[in-house]
């Protein structure tokens, strides 16, 4: 009887819980349905099975040079990622293995910066990148993004550096293991998850950070954050077209982000939420 | 001997993320602290010359500005509300014993990791549009006059938009709190009589409150800066109706180039930061140890 009562509860929850989901998803998934269709389906009124076109697809590749935007994004994501990591690897290991006194001030500054609003340096960023000709290119657009995240990425890395015992160093030491041993043959193999996950999350940061990306780009380094922007005008009104481009603007990163929930929760909450 | 070359080398790994970190820190702020006392306009060949505190006072007596500090504050206020709410309701849902928690648990999370421009533009052309939106079809499908949202509500129509995106975060963040939370002592309080209610206020609550005060910081954090959702939509406007600080700011900078004039709403947005910074540091800090 109990077990009766326990299941149909179970039933209801799930009823519920189901509901909320794919309402809360379903502009997500009528952008996908839109894609499918033709243009005059698309504003054809409300309509959940499309006529399954791909018409849309390739529209948005012969007409746009989709490819451009989505190779920016991809550059400008991976680049920024790969340089964050080489900067904050040696700060994060340096603070988690050898902290000094002042190590947690450090910690607490460099997330201070974070806190600084984009648009309070949007004038000086501005005219810096218009002095140096880096207006609209790649990598003066990669070197900002990677200067943004940098205080996440230390963050990351130290609170996953710190999770591994530093009884294991000692351990290798006793043994004779020289630094540069205790680097690549004790520390390396602990540390690879948690860089994996901090590269992961700042992946997805990069690309989707949409202030930066707008302000610095036109045509030449505009990632897909400002492509799609550009849709904004009158001619965006070819819905299909922009839900294809919606949706492989969309697509990668969300595959990405249902991988690395818990890294989420933890990089955004710096370690305050686990 | 050997720590000392520890520290040594520690020191050396340390120093390019702070110098790097330092350097992006002070020089932009300087300037546009320096910019701020100046007359200096991209468009006048005159040059520049010192203003003084000319710059804050014209953003100070601009009725524009003013409009500005309180959208900005009405829609990070709005979107924290629902949000807030929405989170806790739906994170205490997914808790329960469901069938399919995993894709329910993906699909409430996606809309986070939808880039700005790309959720603003579904919401505007897809759900809220008068004529073909989705939002119009089930008003018609009702009789009722379809809604033009971006004219009629342009703010509330933002912070639904914005609220969708960061709804998945809270969400996110208040289940961990609550997956967390002691089963048997849950348990006991049912086995003694108490109600949901207060099972939920004198348990729960208290449970999560430290992941409610997280979320609420660090998506006031961002929900100041927000920019693309706004650029795609309303333009700001209809007037100032959904122009915030970022966008006057913007706006000063990029279509006026009034470069002193955006400094100065550049400071003003900085001091803004810095209040909600400095509790978030204190949260954030007493973790640490």
């Amino acid at each position: 009887m109990a077990r009766a009562v326990t299941t149909r509860a179970k039933i209801g929850f799930t009823a519920a819980a189901w509901t909320v989901a794919l309402l809360i998803f379903f502009p997500i998934l009528y952008a996908i349905i839109t894609s499918l269709k033709t243009e005059p389906e698309a504003i054809a009124g409300f309509d959940m099975i499309p006529s399954f076109t791909f018409e849309s697809y390739r529209a948005v590749q012969t007409q746009n040079d989709y490819l451009k935007p989505f190779m920016n994004s991809v550059i400008l994501a991976v680049g920024s990622t790969i340089l964050a990591l080489i900067v904050a690897i040696p700060a994060a290991w340096a603070m988690a293995f050898s902290p000094t006194k002042r190590t947690k001030d450090i910690l607490m500054w460099m997330l201070s910066t974070k806190m600084m609003p984009a648009v309070a340096v949007l004038v000086p960023i501005y005219l810096i990148f218009l002095r140096f000709g880096l207006m609209d290119t790649r990598v003066g657009l990669t070197v900002m993004l990677m200067l943004i995240n940098l205080p996440i990425v230390v963050w990351m890395l130290y609170t996953y550096f710190r999770e591994i015992p530093g009884e294991i160093l000692e351990a290798s030491r006793m043994d004779g293991a020289s630094l540069w041993n205790e680097i690549i043959y004790v520390l390396t193999p602990m540390a690879v998850p948690g860089i994996a996950s901090t590269m992961l999350l700042n992946i997805i940061l990069a690309w989707n950070e949409s202030f930066w990306t707008i302000q610095l780009t036109t045509t030449n380094a505009a990632p897909l954050t400002a492509f799609i922007a550009s849709f904004s005008s009158p001619q965006g009104l070819f819905w299909a077209k922009l839900s294809a481009a919606s949706v492989m603007a969309i697509a990668p990163i969300l595959i990405m982000g249902w991988f690395s929930q818990k890294q989420l929760v933890r990089g955004l909450t710096f370690g305050a939420v686990k | 001997m050997a720590t000392q070359e520890t520290a040594k080398i520690a020191r050396i790994m340390r120093a390019p993320a702070i110098i790097l970190l330092l350097i992006w820190m002070i020089v932009p702020l300087a300037m546009t602290l320096y910019f701020s006392f100046l007359n200096y306009n991209l468009l006048n060949p005159a040059g520049n010359s010192w203003a003084g505190l000319f710059n804050y006072k014209y953003f100070y007596t601009d009725p524009a500005f003013f409009q500005a500090v309180w959208n900005t504050l009405i829609l990070v206020l709005g979107v924290l509300l629902i949000t807030v709410i929405g989170g806790i309701a739906i994170a205490m849902l997914i808790d329960q014993p469901i069938f399919g928690q995993g894709v329910v648990r993906i699909l409430v999370i996606s809309p986070f990791f939808v880039m700005p421009p790309v959720a603003a533009l579904i919401w505007k052309n897809m759900i809220m549009h008068p004529g073909y939106g989705v939002f119009a079809d089930i008003a018609k499908f009702f009789g009722a006059q379809p809604v033009d949202w971006f004219a009629q509500y342009p703010l509330f129509s933002i912070i639904i938009i914005v609220a969708w995106q960061w709804l998945p975060f809270a969400t996110l963040i208040l289940l961990t709190a609550l997956q967390s939370l002691d089963g048997e002592q849950m348990e006991a309080a049912e086995m003694d009589g108490a109600s949901f209610f207060s099972r939920f206020i004198y348990l729960t609550l208290p449970h999560i409150a430290r992941a409610i005060t997280v979320v609420i910081l660090i998506q006031t954090i961002f929900l100041l800066g927000v920019y693309a959702e706004i650029l795609v939509t309303t333009n700001g406007g209809p007037g100032y109706a959904t122009t915030n600080l970022v966008f006057l700011i913007y706006r000063a900078a990029r279509l006026n180039f009034d470069i002193g004039g955006a400094a100065a709403g550049g400071i003003i947005a900085v001091v803004l930061a810095n209040f909600v910074a400095f509790f978030l540091m204190r949260a954030v800090g007493k973790n640490l140890d």
